[in-house]
């Protein structure tokens, strides 16, 4: 069954195909079939190799399938091979599945509208895309799949292109993460050029050989890499794509945040974790990023009225998250972060898009509320969603990953109590917007009808997806509760096991209830604030705040926008107007120019007279026998 | 019978009409003499490879002279043919007159 | 045999300089004619009978029959000769001349620079010719074959009299009689001085149709 690895991305590259190719021949009411199918498909035969992969796994614990050689340059021979280990098979099997579940849920929710075939199509590359890159055996069919999803997400943010800031926010997307991108393929050739290689087991080989630990090609290798993770998975200082990028329609909002695109990161990240860890600083860096990114994500979420907005900022935290993880060493945890994280922000995403459709396309929280008995579907889903995204303990999936997580940030290999105490502190601001969120949209007073109601498809990819948002958790359960690591263990088969430095089970149950309490205390003071309202304490933070120099930072996403602005846009554009008689291209120009009356002069001679050209060869014969002769 | 003179000057015979037919066809404004004017060049470089095939007593310098022989007949048939068309169109046999496409 | 080369060579070249001079185009033909016959007994003399053969029949005798045929068919009379006058001024001979002799002189003294050797030393007979034509040379046959296919049908296409009216339809009466009776002005020249421009047009299109034929 394994043979069938293939199929897991040439399904989705063949629903885009059919899709792209047919265009608008093809009868609405016959897209989904495609779409949805074809990823569907793809599901299938993922489960089906997953569960043979699990049942006999192949020698080495890993299988690879070379299709074909894409290349062959010298010793450089990349080939179209697919290579999959625990670490892709948990990738594989969450893209897909949740991926599917989009899929059926985009075919209700973008019915009807323009563009029906066209979104199915780019979502159907998306995922394929998405696909190759977490299935590749070489670092540059990987990067064919970096810059597909990149393409896609370019193409979803701006599908509805007449708006012009949809343009804006798919070009602002674009660029950013082609800076990563830029960095990425700079460290593919540093790589190369000195392993070799771009196969990654290879590569991974031969850098614990030849690199020393800490040595600067390592360091400049895992940086830049890095940087290209930070790109893609918006990242202090390369996120502000992503809250922009929410002027694309839902689906892809929770397709890019939960299957595909900003995890890809976290998953590069954690394939090479053998040049991080030959790269002690760099690997420091990721930590700190992923510290600080969750920390100012957590802040600007909870300033936001627009209800995707809070979704896109925590999405920036949650991967700060899984940053912070793969950085003190808990690779495994940061997987399953991954996958929790998935669930459960996909949910969120598409109980919004529940709660904004029936309100007709109204994204203002404080123009909502009350809508708990209206849309009582989006209701219990989306707090589900919330819960497992504030880190509910014992009963939410993300509150076992993100307390994993905690814990490790304390005792991991590099961890230290100050990034455990950002984590802490993300954790208590996570409860915080998460319920911000709950309270403003589905409680207080009605403030507008909701116009539809979702349908049967619509409903299933919510119940399905809050079930796994509960359920997923159990998959890994830490020592103090059961102890039965059944994902940790696996992962292990291919990642470095996470090392604890002072394994001691009373550190643990403390550090776990506090990270279960903390979100806690965040829901409370939501509470407090956002559905009680009580003058008292919304003099406080809220009030005086609110239009305050400091509101207006945490909203503006800390200035981010702002700077780069003065620092980058406007002195590039400043010098584009300057060169705008182009100064530069006078040289060019200059050659153009003298192209035109060489131009002017040799036409002079095309008379249209036989006789003329005669002599012209004859004089030219004359020369060339003279050169011959004489020279 | 046999004439065994220096091969170079059979080519300096052939370089002398070649040049003659040159001048010819820059000269002459007529298309009549224009075409005669090629055929005397197409005539020289035969020549040249007679001249070239009898100094190693080949035949194949005759075979290319057949060639360009056939070559001269396909190019004056059609030469005169557009000679015509000039004179029917343009009421002149004045090559310089059919310049209006500037080709 | 020597001095058959060397006075018919002489021949050639001063024929040959006679084309080129000539004013009137049937004279011209005259020196081509001879000018081709000189270079046939050149080739005699240089041991190559075949081609001598063929350049007297096909060069002297078809090509040559084509382009008098063409200036019968033209009948351009002491006009031509008047407009090659006015063509043919001494300025206009300059630069070609000079062309010419650098080449002519390059010529020699490339020529001159080889060691010589004799030429003509043995006769090739037709049929060794012939052996070597459809031997290794036939495909350049079949090409030669299709060339003068292809100048068949070109010359046939480009024959054909009837497209001189059609180009001009927008002013097709005016300039259908404009050409007409251009036409007759040349034709009338030849036939009598005082042809009738009613007489001309009855006349002009049975020559037409005499020349297809």
């Amino acid at each position: 069954m394994l043979q069938l690895l293939w199929l897991v991305p040439a399904l989705p590259f063949a629903g885009f195909v059919l899709l792209a190719l047919s265009g608008r021949r093809l009868p609405d009411r016959w897209v989904p079939f495609i779409g949805v199918g074809s990823v569907g498909l793809s599901l299938l035969a993922a489960v089906l190799v997953a569960t043979s992969f699990l049942a006999a796994p192949p020698p080495g614990y890993a299988y690879s399938q070379t299709l074909w050689t894409w290349m062959s340059v010298g010793s450089f021979t990349p080939g179209i091979t697919l290579y999959l280990d625990a670490l892709s098979l948990v990738m594989v099997v969450v893209v897909t599945f949740v991926g599917f579940f989009i899929h059926l849920y985009s075919a209700e929710f973008m019915a009807g509208g323009e563009g029906y075939g066209r979104f199915f199509a780019y979502m159907n590359l998306f995922v394929g895309s998405m696909l190759t890159l977490v299935l590749a055996s070489n670092l540059l069919l990987l990067y064919l799949g970096w810059e597909g999803v990149g393409l896609c997400s370019y193409l979803l943010i701006g599908f509805w292109y007449q708006d012009s800031y949809n343009g804006y926010a798919a070009r602002k997307a674009f660029v950013v993460t082609r800076v990563g991108d830029a960095a990425l393929a700079i460290g593919l050739f540093l790589i190369f050029n000195s392993l070799g290689t771009l196969e990654i087991q290879d590569l991974m080989r031969r850098a614990a050989q030849q690199w020393a630990p800490g040595s600067a090609l390592a360091l400049s290798a895992a940086a830049l890499l890095l940087v290209g993770a930070l790109g893609k998975s918006a990242q202090l200082p390369l996120q502000t794509w992503l809250p922009d990028a929410m002027a694309g329609p839902t689906p892809v909002s929770a397709l890019i945040h939960a299957a595909t695109m900003v995890t890809a990161g976290v998953y590069l990240i954690a394939r090479t974790n053998v040049l991080f860890a030959l790269a002690p600083a760099v690997q420091l860096a990721v930590a700190v990023i992923g510290a600080v990114t969750l920390l100012l994500a957590g802040f600007s979420a909870l300033t936001q009225w627009d209800i995707k907005r809070v979704l896109a900022y925590s999405t920036i935290s949650q991967i700060g998250y899984m940053f912070l993880a793969l950085g003190v060493g808990a690779w495994t945890a940061a997987i399953f972060h991954f996958m929790t994280h998935a669930f459960f922000k996909s949910l969120l995403f598409l109980a919004a898009g529940v709660v904004i459709m029936s309100l007709d396309e109204e994204h203002d929280m404080f123009k909502m509320g009350g809508l708990r008995r209206s849309l009582p579907l989006a209701f219990w889903t989306f707090l589900v969603g919330a819960a497992s995204l504030s880190a509910l303990p014992l009963v939410t999936a993300g509150g076992y990953s993100k307390e994993s997580i905690l814990y490790q940030a304390w005792a991991g290999q590099a961890g230290s109590p100050w990034l455990w105490a950002v984590g802490i502190a993300g954790a208590f601001l996570t409860g915080m917007y998460s319920f911000r969120m709950v309270f403003l949209t589905f409680f207080g007073e009605m403030k507008q009808q909701p116009s539809k109601k979702p349908s049967i498809d619509i409903g299933i990819p919510l119940v399905v997806l809050a079930a796994l948002s509960i359920a997923g958790g159990y998959i890994d359960l830490p020592r103090t509760l059961g102890n039965l690591p059944i994902l940790s263990s696996f992962l292990q088969n291919t990642l470095p096991p996470t090392v604890i430095a002072q394994p001691a089970i009373d550190t643990e149950l403390v550090l776990g209830v506090i990270a279960g309490v903390v979100p806690l205390i965040g829901i409370y003071f939501a509470y407090l604030l956002f559905f009680q309202r009580r003058p008292a304490y919304a003099d406080g933070p809220t009030r005086v705040a609110r239009g305050g120099p400091l509101y207006r930072l945490w909203f503006a996403g800390w200035g981010f926008d702002w700077l780069y602005d003065r620092l980058i846009v406007r002195p590039f554009v400043w010098a584009a107007r300057a060169d705008k008689d182009d100064v530069i291209d006078s040289v060019y120009d200059g050659i153009t120019r003298l192209n035109v009356v060489f131009n002017n002069l040799l036409s002079g001679t095309e008379s249209g007279r036989v006789r003329w050209y005669a002599a012209g060869i004859a004089l030219g014969a004359v020369v060339v026998i003279a050169i011959g002769v004489f020279a | 019978m046999i004439a065994a003179v220096p091969m170079a000057h059979g080519l300096i015979l052939a370089g002398c009409l070649f040049a003659i037919g040159l001048i010819g066809v820059l000269v002459r404004r007529d298309i009549i003499f224009v075409l005669a004017s090629i055929e005397i060049m197409l005539n020289a470089s035969g020549l040249a490879f007679v001249v070239a095939g009898s100094r190693w007593g080949q035949p194949d310098g005759q075979i290319m002279f057949i060639f360009i022989l056939t070559m001269a007949a396909t190019e004056v048939s059609v030469g005169l043919a557009l000679a015509l068309q000039l004179h029917g169109r343009l009421r002149t046999l004045d090559i310089d007159a059919a310049s209006k496409m500037r080709g | 045999m020597e001095a058959v080369f060397y006075i018919s060579g002489a021949i050639a070249v001063l024929s040959t300089i006679g084309v080129i001079t000539r004013l009137n185009a049937v004279h011209a033909l005259l020196y081509l004619v001879v000018s081709l016959i000189a270079v046939a007994l050149v080739f005699y003399s240089l041991g190559a009978p075949f081609v001598a053969a063929l350049e007297v029949i096909i060069y002297a005798g078809a090509i040559i029959v084509l382009f008098v045929f063409v200036i019968m068919l033209l009948n351009l009379g002491p006009q031509g000769s008047r407009e090659e006058r006015q063509w043919l001024s001494l300025k206009t001979w300059v630069g070609p001349a000079v062309l010419g002799v650098i080449l002519i002189a390059e010529l020699v003294y490339t020529f001159g620079l080889q060691p010589s050797h004799p030429a003509g030393v043995s006769v090739v007979e037709p049929q060794q010719v012939s052996i070597a034509l459809f031997g290794p040379y036939v495909l350049g046959v079949e090409m030669a074959s299709l060339l003068l296919l292809a100048g068949l049908v070109g010359a046939y296409h480009l024959g054909q009299r009837d497209d001189f009216r059609r180009p001009a339809q927008p002013e097709a009466e005016e300039s259908k009689t404009g050409t007409r009776s251009d036409y007759l002005a040349h034709e009338g020249r030849a036939l009598s001085s005082s042809t009738e421009k009613g007489a001309g047009s009855e006349i002009g299109p049975a020559r037409l149709k005499g020349d297809e034929q």
